[in-house]
């Protein structure tokens, strides 16, 4: 019993390492915020179309009656990391099966209208969310977000930030589970 | 003259905040109460700071959003839950009491009361000083002590 003691220093010395070990690995970022709004339906958003672009806006009503895997993605053409994921994004929103909608937050329409006619539009969707109102809706931290809205409606990942590199790697394997 | 003016000007001036004028509210006890709120609500862009002294867009968005729920008839704790719903119980800086949590803020006290225990036990455990000297009994004590041997013999 006596001897067990002395080992005691060594297990609280492992445990309190092996923690730090955990801490440090595994690509984890202890600033980022989990969603609230996973396994839950999308927020009543009503956002009207974008002025100058010749698209539709975005309504939950219209969203949860789309067909297929929708991904909403919040931009704006001011944000730099948007610009960065657009080929990405573009290139997603070509697969099968996948509808891409685009919440634009706080730009000035003729901004996006320019923004969206020299990198290209590949959204079915635009709403404009000048007021910022929709963002908090989505619990919104910064540009650019991106979500992945099941057959069902109901929101199965969101990725804060650029779909890019290590993001777009993650955010492929949550569309692949979400394919399922 | 010219140095009681800037004196009186830098004594004057007060310091700076992230509160806007054009978001205060024209009542001062709902003002009061949206500054009570947005001290304990944490911005979440930059995200050791409360949205009372934030500079962030959303930030500002979420002081405007809190006057107006409180204008609208919010109490206050209605409006941490419409945040909370929202962005979790991050953006409170005090977070709530619940299972998720009780690790949170029993852990210190049950490592406290494992500590307490400990050195109960190991002060409990410790022999005590044996007696360094060999006191004599004295005279008194002597007399004492043949009176009771002799008691003890006559059971």
């Amino acid at each position: 019993m006596k001897r067990l003691l002395f080992v005691l220093p060594l297990v609280v010395a492992l445990i309190i390492g092996g923690f730090s070990l955990w801490g440090l690995s595994g690509g984890r970022d202890p600033s980022a915020l989990p969603s609230m709004l996973i396994s839950q339906p999308v927020p009543q958003l009503n956002l009207e179309a974008v002025e100058g672009v010749d698209l539709p806006g975005l309504s939950t009503d219209e969203l949860t009656k789309m067909k297929g895997i929708k991904l909403l993605n919040i931009f704006a053409s001011w944000c730099a990391p948007c610009r960065a994921e657009h080929p990405n994004l573009t290139r997603l929103a070509q697969e099968d099966g996948l509808t891409l909608v685009g919440v634009n937050y706080k730009d000035k329409p003729e901004d996006a209208a320019k923004w969206l006619a020299e990198l290209g539009n590949p959204y079915e969707v635009i709403g404009s969310d000048y007021s910022g109102r929709a963002g908090i809706e989505l619990g919104l931290s910064g540009l650019p977000e991106t979500f992945i809205i099941d057959e069902t409606g109901i929101i199965r990942y969101r990725l804060a930030g650029p779909l890019v590199g290590d993001g777009l790697r993650r955010f492929t394997e949550a569309l692949n589970e979400v394919r399922k | 003259m010219i140095r009681i003016a800037m004196l009186a000007l830098a004594l004057l001036a007060s310091p700076a905040f992230a509160v806007e004028p054009d978001e205060v509210l024209s009542d001062p006890v709902l003002e009061g109460r949206a500054r009570e709120i947005s001290t304990n609500v944490r911005c979440v862009v930059c995200q050791n700071e409360p949205i009372d002294s934030s500079n962030a867009g959303v930030a500002r968005d979420l002081r405007l959003l809190i006057r107006e729920r409180l204008v609208a008839g919010d109490t206050d704790q209605e409006v941490y839950d419409f945040l909370v719903v929202r962005y979790g119980d991050f953006v409170l800086f005090k977070p709530p009491f619940k299972p998720s949590t009780y690790a949170l803020w029993l852990g210190p006290f049950a490592i406290l009361f494992i500590g307490g225990v400990a050195v109960a036990v190991s002060l409990a455990r410790r022999p005590r000083k044996p007696a360094t000297k060999i006191l004599k009994l004295n005279a008194e004590e002597e007399t004492a002590l043949a009176k009771l041997m002799e008691q003890d013999k006559t059971i």
